[in-house]
């Protein structure tokens, strides 16, 4: 009974932070018609910026908060530097793009920091296991599974009732329209790249803090399968993705329970296992 | 009429891309045997057979305009299938110890040739069943999907212990591609990729990838003319995945991810896609450039490790460094010139009058291919 608690929890908190990746990639992709495919370098720079900020002495929540500005600021750096030029450009080009900048992201890395995985300090509430009524689970579990329905219901309201909200909303539906009634362009990409980037950043602390360890291909497994939720809850709406995303990965971690090797993309078992 | 204007056959300007081609690869494997070291012969060989990629790769994406990462999963196949072939009973103990003895495959044993051509034909039968699903997508889907395709292949290849020794290394396979073989199949291919691209039906291909919805009205079937470029080209990659098998002689399932999908799809985009001159300049462009980077590198590795003058200002190991120019390029590329090195267009004979034909439009990104 006690296993099976612990597995329903640890697979909806992993279906959370699939669900928010699936939305940092359709935001983008409702408005560009753009797959992201460097989305997982950004994990990667959330997961370096823990482990380099981790090392001063500063409080851990004060470095998590900086880590997720580093993944939005990498996020729109990314969106005004790489995308911007090919922003007219047919999607597969925009999508090479993406590949390319993955590409490079990883390999600054690989070549700044280390090929190798590292330990990130983490504070001791991400490691606990907790007692309640009588069934342990992980504390990073519900943590993360507490922070990706707030911030799903957070995004639902900013989407539904303010202003930018609704620029978003109505670009991805027509973007030509949109900037025909005065949203502008480069304003409403910015924000959905910089919220797809505040994604990423969140997901980075928790995946990150699963394993505690961070590599420069540590975006890889978790942005294969937002791309696969993402395409299964629909890639044109902005809605069901994240039924399809907790329902995917709650399946997926199923599955790496009883056979953990059959279900790594890596040959090791996923972090996801453990 | 231009005063350059010099009257030759009409067949030696349209074939004159070709001769350019296969005269200066030609020097360039001469020139390797002659001159170079044995260091060196080994990057121009490998050199070869990425260019037989990039043209198996140039042969479906430069005239459909689908951009495949599906195509290094078929050089997997390919290399495991011409091991599965080449391997006597006796060498697959050793090499493949998982495969079962009362399994038929264990019993084949052909020469390295027909072993070749067998692995071709088993990813050309892979991908023409793979072929009727995927096609039915466009754009960035097909490009998701055939990336999905990458996924299994190299999960499976992973797991599938009797076929493929499961993630550990395979070694032990007999090195039969030396630099003239790779050369052989380089020129056969590049020729065949030049004249698939001027045929009916690559005409046909082209025509579908500018403007569908016209090409289906004058009776082109889009579906089919993809269809059969898709299974040549898987055709081409797997012999080329084969000859390396046969040239390096030990891999693993992580030889054919991501890393050599990013090299052969960023040779292509620097290239141009639109040709086969893009994608041989690219394979060759690309492949020198990151070997002169790479004994950079080293060079300041060295000096990093002797902690000489030079060396002590190196903050860090310097890995990847390569990877990093390569990206840059293709990023710039892709901003800059959308449709590759050569603008998508064969080399050009040089003497024609400049008129003779309609002046070519721009190809806007789309048109490119792109």
């Amino acid at each position: 009974m006690n296993d099976i608690v612990q597995f329903v929890v640890s697979s909806l908190s992993l279906g959370g932070l699939y669900a928010l990746m699936a939305l940092g990639l359709v935001i983008v992709y409702g408005i560009l018609r753009l797959i992201n495919f460097a989305y997982g370098e950004l994990v990667m720079v959330g997961g370096y910026s823990l482990l380099i900020l981790g090392k001063t002495v500063w409080p851990w929540i004060f470095v998590a908060a900086l880590s997720v500005a580093m993944a939005v600021l990498a996020s729109v750096l990314m969106e005004r530097v790489g995308f911007r030029p090919v922003r007219n450009a047919s999607p597969t080009t925009m999508l090479i793009t993406s590949f390319a900048i993955s590409a490079l992201l990883q390999n600054i890395a690989l070549l700044t920091v280390s090929p190798r995985p590292q330990a990130v300090r983490l504070p001791g509430f991400f490691v606990q296991t907790l007692t309640i009524g009588g069934f342990r689970v992980k504390a990073v579990d519900l943590i993360s599974l507490a922070v990706s329905l707030i911030l799903l219901g957070v995004l639902t309201v900013f989407l539904r009732r303010t202003i930018m909200g609704m620029a978003l909303r109505a670009s991805a539906d027509d973007f030509t329209m949109a900037r025909l009634l005065g949203v502008r362009a480069n304003g409403v990409i910015a924000v959905a790249f910089a919220i797809s980037g505040f994604m990423a950043g969140i997901v980075s602390l928790f995946w990150v803090g699963r394993s505690s360890l961070v590599e420069p291909a540590v975006g890889l497994q978790p942005v294969l399968i937002a791309f696969i939720a993402s395409v299964l809850g629909g890639m044109e709406s902005l809605k069901g993705r994240s039924s399809a995303a907790t329902f995917w990965a709650s399946s997926r971690s199923a599955c790496s329970r009883s056979c953990p090797r059959a279900c790594s993309t890596t040959g090791r078992p996923s972090p996801s296992a453990s | 009429m231009n005063a350059r204007a010099l009257h030759v056959p009409r067949w030696v300007e349209r074939a004159f891309p070709l001769i350019v081609l296969v005269v200066g690869l030609l020097a360039i494997a001469a020139g390797t045997d002659l001159l170079a070291g044995r260091v060196f012969q080994r990057v121009v060989t490998v050199m070869f057979i990425n260019v037989i990629l990039v043209v198996a790769l140039q042969i479906f994406t430069g005239n459909s305009g689908l951009m495949s990462f599906a195509h290094v999963a078929f050089m997997a196949i390919g290399a495991y299938g011409s091991i599965w072939f080449s391997l006597s009973s006796q060498e697959k103990r050793l090499t493949l110890p998982d495969m079962p003895e009362s399994w038929f495959l264990h019993q084949v044993h052909l020469p390295f040739i027909p072993a070749l051509i067998a692995a071709g034909l088993v990813a050309a039968a892979v991908g023409a069943v793979l072929g009727v699903p995927l096609l039915r997508l466009r754009d960035a889907s097909f490009t998701i999907a055939s990336f999905a395709w990458l996924i299994i292949v190299h999960s499976v290849a992973l797991q599938w212990d009797e076929l493929t020794r499961g993630s550990r290394t395979v070694f032990g396979i007999p090195q039969y591609t030396g630099l003239w073989t790779a050369t052989g199949w380089m020129l056969l291919f590049v020729a065949l990729a030049f004249l698939f691209r001027e045929m009916p039906l690559g005409l046909k291909l082209r025509a579908a990838r500018d403007d569908e919805a016209a090409a289906w009205s004058i009776g082109i079937s889009s579906a089919w003319v993809r269809w059969v470029a898709l299974v040549f080209s898987v055709f081409v990659a797997a012999v080329a995945g084969g000859l390396w098998a046969h040239f390096i002689t030990t891999f693993s399932p992580n030889s054919f991810y991501l890393r050599q999908t990013f090299l052969i799809v960023a040779m292509l985009i620097i290239g141009g896609s639109g040709s086969v001159s893009g994608a041989v300049i690219g394979a060759v462009a690309v492949s020198l450039t990151s070997e002169a980077l790479r004994s950079v590198e080293n060079w300041l590795n060295l000096q990093r490790a002797a902690q000489t003058a030079l060396g002590q200002v190196i903050p860090f190991q310097l890995v990847g460094f390569t990877e990093i120019v390569i990206a840059l390029a293709m990023i710039a590329v892709l901003i800059l010139r959308p449709s590759g090195l050569t603008r998508g267009r064969e080399i050009r004979w040089p003497f024609g009058p400049k008129l003779d034909r309609p002046a070519a439009v721009e190809p806007t990104p789309e048109r490119a291919g792109w």
